[in-house]
C-alpha cells in the first residue's frame, strides 16, 4: 500500500441543521463523544429564532465536547439578515475558544477583524483554484467544497497541492438552498414571525414530493434540502486523488452513530464497502441515496461505484 | 451624495434589439452579458457577440446612459479564461462597470484593469452591509446589488452603513425566493445552476406531456407541475411547481408571480436606493420596451413629487398584462409574505 492508500480520513460532524429539543440535542452530542468523529460543528445555521440553544450554551457544550478530546468548530448562519443575527455572528467571532465556520461572506469580514481562527463553510461559494487561494489569503484553516462541486472539479481546485485541507459533504440530506420565507411556517399557513415553532416536529424536516409520489425535497425551515441522503462511502479513492481529507457527515435522527461508525470503518478501517452500503441503504429516509454531484450530473442521481 | 436624488433605472438587454428599445424608452443604464457561461442568463439566442457590444455600447454612450456588464457567475475550475476575457473585454470596449460575484474574477480586476468600476452582482448574496464592507475592503466594489430577500427596513438597515458603496435592489421582475448565488436546486434536478452554468431550470431539460386531462410538465423527468386543459400554464422553474406536501398539493415554495415594487419606490428613494434594476435579459425586446417605459415614468413622478406619487392604474395594467403568472407580490420587502 501507497501513502495515499494509507492515509486517514478524517471524520466532521457537520451542524443539526433540524430544530431538536434541548435535550434530544445533549443525547445525541453524548453519542457523538463516544463516537470515531474527529470533529464536531455546532451551532444554530438556519433559523435564528430557535433558541432551544443560546450562544452560551453551544459554547457550553463545545467545552464538554473538546474536553472528550474532539476538534469543536462554532459555525455561524448561513444566512445573515437582521442586526440581531450580526449581533451573534460577533459573539461567535468574538468567543476565542474555538474554530469558527464561516456561514456567509458577512462572517469573513467579522473575522478579518477579530483574528479569529477560521474554516470557510460550505455555503462559500469556490468553484476554482483562483477563487480559493482568494480566501485561502485571508488565512482560513480549511474549506468545505460547495455541495453542487464535482469530485474532478475538486481535483482542479487542488491540483499541485491543495493550498487549504479540503471538506467534503459526504452523507446527509444535502443543503440546497436558502430563502427570506419560512416553507415549513407556511405549509402550516402560518407567519414566519407566528411561526409556533412547527419545525420542532419534523425531526428530519418535511419531505415534498412531486405529484406522481417521487420524494423531492425537504422543507427545513427557510431551508431547502434535498429528499435523498448523499452518500459517498463509496468514493474513497475518488475523495483521496481530489485531494480530499475531510468528509463531512450531516446529523439525522435515528442511528446517526451507526452512519459515523460505518463511515469510519470503510474510510480508515478496510471494511467493505458493498456490506455498508447495504446497512447505510436500509436507514436511510424516503429519497434513498444519491452521489450525482460528485460525478457532475445532476445531485439526485445515484450511481454504484 | 444627493438624499432623494432619483436612482438609476437599470434595464435588461439580453439582445442589441433590447438594448435599443431599452435605451429609448428611458434606461439609465442596460445591462447584459456576453454569449458564454459567464453569465446568468446563458440562454440560446440571447446575449451578446464582440461586434454587437461594440455597437450596444456606441449606442447607449452617444445618448449619455450607461451599459454594464453582468460576469455574474463562477469561473469554472478546469478553465477560468472565458471569465478573464470577459474582463479584458469590458475594459477594452468601455463598458461602465462589470458585474460580478466571483472573488476570482474581481481579484483579476482589480489587479488588472484598476481602472474598471465594479458591481457586486445579486449572484453574490451579500445581505448584510458587513458582506458588503468585505468586497468594498477587498476588491473595491462601488455598488452592490441586494438579493431579493430582505424585509424594506433591512434595506433601510444596509443603506445606513453602507458606506460610500451604492445600493440597486430588484424593482420588477422574475422573483428569486431563494437567496440568490446559493441555490443549487437546478443542480440538484438537472445538473445545471446559475452559479455552475448561468441556468436555472434549463429549458433542456423541460418536457411537457398532453395527457388526456391536461398537460404535465417535467424537468429532467421531475414533475414540476400539472395543469387542467383550460388552466393558464408558466414556465416549470422548480421552486414555482405545485408538489406534494403531507397529502396537500400547493405551491409549497412559490407562486408563478413577479416582483413589482411600484407600490413603494418613494421610499426606495428616500432611503437612498442608487439604482432600481428590472429583471429579465430572457425576456422579448418590446417586454423589456414596455416595463422601460413605465418604470421611467414612475421614478419620473416620485422624484418629482415623492408626496403625491400615487401608482398609476395603466402602469399597474400594462405590467401585469406582462408579468408572470399575470400575479404580482412585493416578496420579501412585505413582512407578511415571509
Amino acid at each position: 500500500m501507497n501513502a495515499e492508500e494509507n492515509a486517514r480520513i478524517a471524520l466532521t460532524i457537520g451542524p443539526v441543521l433540524y430544530y431538536w429539543p434541548r435535550d434530544v440535542l445533549l443525547h445525541f452530542y453524548a453519542d457523538i463523544a463516544e463516537s470515531p468523529a474527529d470533529t464536531i460543528v455546532l451551532g444554530e445555521v438556519v433559523c435564528s429564532r430557535r433558541h432551544e440553544m443560546k450562544t452560551a450554551d453551544w459554547i457550553a457544550l463545545g467545552r464538554d465536547l473538546a474536553a472528550t478530546g474532539k476538534e469543536v468548530v462554532l459555525a455561524t448562519q448561513a444566512l445573515v439578515e437582521s442586526d440581531a443575527d450580526l449581533r451573534v455572528l460577533r459573539r461567535i467571532a468574538e468567543q476565542g475558544e474555538f474554530i469558527v465556520e464561516a456561514g456567509d461572506v458577512s462572517a469573513l469580514n467579522v473575522l478579518l477583524d477579530t483574528g479569529a481562527r477560521f474554516v470557510l463553510g460550505p455555503h462559500i461559494n469556490v468553484y476554482s483554484r483562483p477563487a480559493l487561494d482568494e480566501y485561502a489569503s485571508l488565512g482560513a484553516l480549511r474549506w468545505v467544497a460547495p455541495v453542487e462541486l464535482p469530485l474532478a472539479a475538486i481535483g482542479q481546485v487542488n491540483a499541485g497541492g491543495a493550498p487549504l485541507p479540503t471538506e467534503v459533504f459526504a452523507h446527509g440530506r444535502m443543503p440546497l438552498a436558502f430563502s427570506a420565507r419560512c416553507f415549513t411556517a407556511r405549509h402550516h399557513r402560518l407567519s414566519k414571525d407566528q411561526c409556533e415553532f412547527r419545525c420542532r416536529d419534523d425531526a428530519d424536516g418535511l419531505l415534498l414530493s412531486t405529484t406522481d409520489g417521487q420524494p423531492f425535497l425537504v422543507l427545513n425551515g427557510i431551508q431547502t434540502q434535498s429528499a435523498a441522503q448523499q452518500c459517498l462511502i463509496a468514493e474513497r479513492q475518488a475523495l483521496l486523488a481530489a485531494g480530499v481529507s475531510r468528509v463531512r457527515l450531516s446529523p439525522s435522527s435515528t442511528r446517526f452513530s451507526q452512519v459515523v461508525d460505518t463511515f469510519d470503518g470503510v474510510m480508515n478501517r478496510g471494511e467493505r464497502v458493498d456490506a455498508a452500503l447495504i446497512s447505510l441503504d436500509a436507514m436511510s429516509p424516503p429519497g434513498g441515496l444519491a452521489n450525482g454531484f460528485a460525478h457532475g450530473r445532476s445531485g439526485l442521481d445515484w450511481s454504484a461505484a | 451624495m444627493l438624499q432623494g436624488s432619483p436612482p438609476d433605472l437599470v434595464c435588461p438587454a439580453g439582445s442589441l434589439r433590447a438594448l435599443k428599445l431599452a435605451v429609448d424608452a428611458g434606461a439609465d443604464a442596460v445591462y447584459l452579458g456576453l454569449r458564454n457561461a459567464t453569465n446568468a442568463r446563458n440562454f440560446a439566442g440571447l446575449n451578446f457577440d464582440d461586434a454587437q457590444l461594440r455597437e450596444g455600447l456606441a449606442y447607449a454612450h452617444d445618448r449619455g446612459r450607461k451599459v454594464l456588464m453582468a460576469l455574474n457567475t463562477y469561473a469554472r475550475s478546469d478553465n477560468a479564461s472565458p471569465w478573464y476575457a470577459a474582463v479584458d473585454a469590458a475594459a477594452q470596449y468601455g463598458a461602465d462597470a462589470l458585474i460580478c460575484a466571483d472573488v476570482a474574477v474581481m481579484a483579476y480586476a482589480r489587479d488588472k484593469h484598476p481602472g474598471l468600476r465594479l458591481h457586486l452582482s445579486v449572484q453574490a448574496s451579500a445581505t448584510t452591509h458587513e458582506a458588503i464592507a468585505f468586497y468594498r475592503r477587498r476588491y473595491g466594489i462601488q455598488r452592490a446589488v441586494l438579493p431579493r430577500v430582505l424585509t424594506l427596513s433591512q434595506v433601510g438597515q444596509v443603506l445606513r452603513h453602507a458606506g460610500d458603496v451604492e445600493i440597486e435592489v430588484f424593482g420588477f421582475g422574475s422573483l428569486c425566493v431563494m437567496v440568490e448565488g446559493r441555490c443549487a436546486l437546478s443542480s440538484y434536478a438537472t445538473g445545471q445552476s446559475p452559479n455552475n452554468a448561468g441556468v436555472c431550470s434549463p429549458p433542456s431539460a423541460v418536457r411537457w406531456h398532453d395527457k388526456p386531462d391536461g398537460v404535465e410538465v417535467r424537468l429532467n423527468g421531475l414533475l414540476i407541475d400539472r395543469y387542467a386543459k383550460d388552466e393558464p400554464r408558466g414556465y416549470p422553474t422548480l421552486c414555482k411547481g405545485r408538489f406534494d406536501v403531507d397529502g396537500t398539493r400547493d405551491y409549497a415554495i412559490e407562486e408563478p408571480t413577479s416582483l413589482n415594487t411600484l407600490a413603494i419606490l418613494p421610499e426606495l428613494i428616500r432611503l437612498g436606493v442608487r439604482a432600481i434594476k428590472i429583471e429579465g435579459r430572457q425576456r422579448s425586446p418590446a417586454y423589456v420596451e414596455q416595463v422601460t417605459r413605465v418604470w421611467r415614468d414612475a421614478i419620473d413622478a416620485a422624484a418629482a413629487s415623492p408626496g403625491r406619487f400615487r401608482v398609476e392604474p395603466q402602469w399597474t395594467a400594462t405590467l401585469a398584462h406582462l408579468a408572470e403568472g399575470q400575479q404580482h407580490t412585493l416578496g420579501a420587502y412585505d413582512r407578511p409574505w415571509r
